[in-house]
């Protein structure tokens, strides 16, 4: 009221001090004001990849005077459209993050004791390949494994192959995309892949189960998903919260978390009940269409309502608007799916529902992507493995897991866990295992059993605490990595390439991968002088222009049809040559053919306990961009979403700081402010990944918030894949100024 | 009038707060760490599980009658090209009228150089060929859209016309030329 006033008093002077300051010049009359220019374009403006989530958009960066100014969307790339999220315009934030890794370290105390020393690369290097060989001579090259993230990770996998490692394993898997990849493969003959093939921008009617669009920034998405809107789509959120995708949707579902295949099951009775179906579509390609009709008829929208929440006449509707807008309907197969550990059964729901709909090859549902083909660059050829992967007994637990699995390497880690003993060295690339494999306890106690620990990182993780030896690496900015030529609508081929050189003792992954490939007797496997004309080398074997290549950052391939009735050929890589509604593989292996659900297996909190979900934030990719003081400035700290009731009950007011205490008693290790909101179910809350950082030389985010992680004590894996379901914890608030008191 | 008025509209439909024009803005205007020049609102109605939810881009309004420039004592705050609401720097003493009399909050003071900092349109570009703001330029869902607002053919105007609009705070009579579609 007192400032409004204030305002008003203000008004009233401004006419008369407008006429007399006139529009350009000042009081005085005699300077002119000059538009001020900050002056961050670049001297130079360097086309490549991002690096800052794993969608790699091209970017510009400008470079003035040796320093990068800013970062912006390359308009000639196919994935940024000129466009970026904030993670990809902050990635100067990590560039010069004064919490880099500067120097080779090598450990002089206990494993996570954190006390390094400081030495050259050769020392380093030559710790590595000495434990590497020992190792290698004593218990074979399967006695090594990797974990590797991001995509520099490729000099390192490569390393691991010549070197005749089969562990090789990547958590965004097991931990992430693998149960849709399984289940869609399953059904269509092919995964999505990452960028996945949905033709969001093109869909009328758009289903997201808990896929939280705007919040997880995968920029070409969610440029699409902006389209969708435009375009007056029918949206459907399917999430515990309130998300900003629920925001701009027609239907918000707010289901009881782990009961979304109840909601598969019953949308599947309503489509095949009231013929909402594509028939000639299911016909021409679809097998299993009539066991699944009898399948589902018990599933009805009255049978869901009390296991989902959702009202029958709700997911009538719902039904009813997909069916009125397929084949344009796409019910989206998410990203992050290891949930409830029956994930690859909701993928295959989600899947066949989308076969029902039609919207698998066609406009607005699954686009046909193409792909530019480069020759690989010529090897002697990689040695044959030596031996399976040591992930999990034998090969026929978790059958249909067609990667590995990281949390199987970590297990297998420690003696009598899967088997023999068998993994003795890790190399961890861009990989913060404490913060990324379930239970960090456990990830911490196989590290113990651990003969020898390299890390190749650019931050001190939490990981990093824990290495005999650190390898610091150069940033996506200061190195040049191996092409970029992803499945996608456009076919193209982009490069990521040194912006500036490497700040401190950093060393690009190439690099790292080749010197110690000398030192252990894998020369021949790396022949290139550097990356650079490694690059050269598979560009000019595909017959593409380098310096276009160099100049515009990507070369974009000859588009192929989108869709089947563009041209696109309606080929699926099953067994029977069609769309598996009915799954005789699933079947030969003792797996339900068709999705089922459960109701029992679903574990209800105890009182005064709220399910632990979590997800992102827009400018984060979780914990590895949390410590980066420019996009931290917009999000700082993560928050526990409560909902309003439970908080009332609780007495816990907005703002105020809690640690959250799980069902097994592991209490986080920091405390977070309280969100207090209606936008969450009351039988949940939520907090952004990657917070909670217990790494100390993580000097600006750490203790700030909490982990979800460490509270995952428990996971459920899936028998098909082996994917850690982990969205099966709850926990009780203990508030944080009690706690302080007590102590 | 200037012959060219910028305005900005937002469109909140298509805003998912995701706050790249804000990072956008702090590497392209090079703006002290700890402030930015715009910034992401949400305002949530409605309770469980009735809920709405609205998300705007906000920055300097570059008002028509600015009490900024109306309480400058030094003729710092000024109206600058196509309308804009801009500072002098050399001209500023940090005296901090402005803040308080503007009605949005968009004003702060960089501590570098003890002047006022705030959203400039990108005057910079805009008026040396770059036809775009930097917020704009970046915005992953295209909801920003920067323009003339006296040229009926613009899209800023062509928004206006035909979709529901507001300003913030009209009572506050400051004639701002920022807008938000509904």
């Amino acid at each position: 009221m007192k400032r409004r006033q204030f305002i008003r008093v203000g008004s009233y002077g401004a006419a008369g001090a407008a006429v007399a300051g006139g529009l350009t010049t000042d009081w005085y009359g005699r300077y002119a004001n000059p538009i001020a220019d900050p002056g961050t374009d670049g001297d130079r403006v360097v086309p490549s990849f991002c690096e800052l989530c794993f969608w790699k958009c091209g970017i510009l960066a400008h470079v003035k005077d040796g320093r990068v100014t800013k970062i912006k969307g390359n308009p000639k790339d196919p994935l940024s459209n000129g466009q970026l999220c904030p993670r990809g315009a902050g990635g100067t934030g990590l560039l010069y993050d004064p919490d880099r890794l500067q120097k080779p370290m090598v450990r002089r105390d206990k494993r996570g004791a954190q006390v390094f020393e400081e030495v050259s690369w050769d020392d380093a290097l030559g710790v590595v390949a000495e434990n590497f060989e020992r190792i290698k001579a004593e218990h074979g090259a399967g006695a090594l494994a990797l974990f590797s993230h991001g995509y520099g990770g490729s000099w390192m996998k490569h390393l691991f192959k010549a070197y005749g490692s089969p562990n090789i394993a990547a958590p965004s898997y097991a931990q992430c995309r693998g149960p849709r990849e399984v289940g869609f493969d399953l059904t269509f003959g092919s995964g999505v892949g990452s960028p996945e093939n949905t033709d969001i921008r093109n869909a009328r009617c758009l289903v997201l189960i808990g896929s939280h669009l705007g919040e997880n920034m995968h920029n070409t998405q969610v440029q699409d998903f902006a389209d969708a809107i435009r375009n007056g789509a029918d949206i459907i959120t399917v999430d515990p919260r309130h998300s900003v995708a629920a925001s701009k949707s027609r239907w918000w579902l707010p289901i009881k978390p782990g009961t979304d295949t109840a909601l598969l099951l019953a949308w599947m009775n309503v489509i095949i009940g009231e013929g909402l179906h594509d028939r000639d579509y299911v016909e021409q390609y679809a097998y299993g269409f009539e066991q699944l009709s009898e399948h589902v008829k018990a599933f009805t929208p009255e049978w869901a309502y009390p296991r989902t929440g959702i009202e029958p006449d709700v997911i009538r509707r719902t039904a009813r608007a997909m069916g009125a807008a397929r084949p344009a309907t796409l019910v989206h197969p998410g990203r992050h799916v290891t949930w409830y550990g029956d994930d690859t059964q909701r993928s295959r729901a989600i899947a066949i529902l989308n076969a029902l709909l039609g919207s698998w090859g066609r406009k607005g549902g699954f686009f046909i992507p193409s792909q530019v083909s480069i020759p690989p660059y010529e090897y002697p050829g990689y040695l044959p493995h030596d031996d399976q992967a040591a992930d999990r007994p034998a090969p026929s637990d978790y059958p249909l897991a067609d990667q590995v699995l990281a949390q199987g390497v970590c297990d297998a880690t420690v003696p009598g866990v899967v088997g023999d003993s068998r993994i003795k060295a890790w190399m961890v690339y861009g990989s913060n295992l404490p913060t990324t494999l379930p239970d960090p306890e456990n990830t911490y106690k196989a590290i113990q059993e651990l003969d020898f620990l390299v890390t190749v990182d650019v931050l001190p993780a939490e990981i990093v605490g824990w290495s005999d030896v650190v390898l610091p690496e150069a940033t996506y900015l200061e190195r040049c990595d191996e092409l970029f030529a992803p499945w996608w609508r456009e076919p193209y081929v982009a490069v990521r390439q040194e912006v500036v050189p490497p700040m401190y003792d950093s060393k690009p992954g190439w690099w790292i991968a080749r010197e110690l490939g000398k030192r252990i007797g894998l020369p021949e496997f790396f022949p290139w002088k550097d990356s650079e004309e490694y690059a050269k080398t598979r560009l000019e074997a595909a017959g593409l222009d380098c310096d276009v290549m160099r100049a515009d950052g990507v070369i974009l391939g000859e588009p192929a049809p989108l869709y089947f009735e563009e041209g696109a050929l309606p080929e699926f890589y099953t067994d029977s040559g069609k769309i598996e509604l009915y799954s005789p593989k699933l079947a030969a292996l003792g797996f339900d053919p068709m999705p089922t659900y459960d109701h029992s297996a679903l574990e209800e909190p105890p009182e005064g306990y709220y399910r632990l979900l979590f997800g992102r934030a827009p400018v984060h990719t979780f914990g590895r961009t949390t410590n980066n003081r420019l996009l931290s400035e917009v999000y700082r700290e993560n928050e526990v979403w409560v909902n309003r009731d439970v908080a009332r009950r609780w007495g816990l007011e907005d703002g105020e700081r809690v640690y959250l205490q799980n069902q097994d008693g592991k209490r986080s290790s920091f405390s977070a402010p309280v969100k207090v909101t209606g936008r969450i179910r009351p039988d949940a809350v939520y907090v952004v990944h990657g917070y909670g950082r217990r790494a100390p030389k993580l000097r600006f985010v750490h203790g700030k918030g909490i982990d979800d992680n460490e509270l995952i004590t428990r996971y459920k894996v899936d028998p098909i894949m082996g994917g850690t379901g982990m969205n099966v914890n709850f926990v009780t608030f203990l508030r944080a100024d009690d706690l302080e008191v007590a102590s | 009038m200037s012959a060219v008025s910028y305005g900005m509209v937002v469109d909140t439909r298509t805003c998912v707060a995701c706050a790249a024009c804000v990072i956008a803005c702090k590497t392209e205007n090079d703006v002290a760490e700890g402030f930015s020049r715009d910034w992401i609102f949400t305002a949530t109605s409605g309770s469980f599980p009735n809920l709405e939810m609205e998300i705007r881009s906000e920055r300097c309004n570059h008002c028509e009658d600015a009490p900024c420039v109306s309480v400058c004592p030094t003729g710092a705050s000024h109206y600058g090209p196509g309308g804009t609401v801009q500072v002098t720097e050399s001209k500023c003493t940090g005296c901090k009228a402005c803040i308080a009399a503007c009605p949005y909050d968009a004003r702060f003071i960089d501590p570098r150089t003890g002047a006022i900092d705030k959203c400039t349109f990108c005057v910079h570009r805009v008026e040396n060929g770059t036809p775009t703001t930097a917020c704009q330029e970046v915005c992953p869902t295209k909801s920003i859209y920067f323009g003339d607002l006296n040229d009926p053919e613009s899209e800023v105007s062509r928004l206006l016309r035909t979709r529901q609009a507001y300003a913030l705070l009209p009572d506050a009579g400051t004639r701002p030329k920022h807008f938000f579609l509904k």
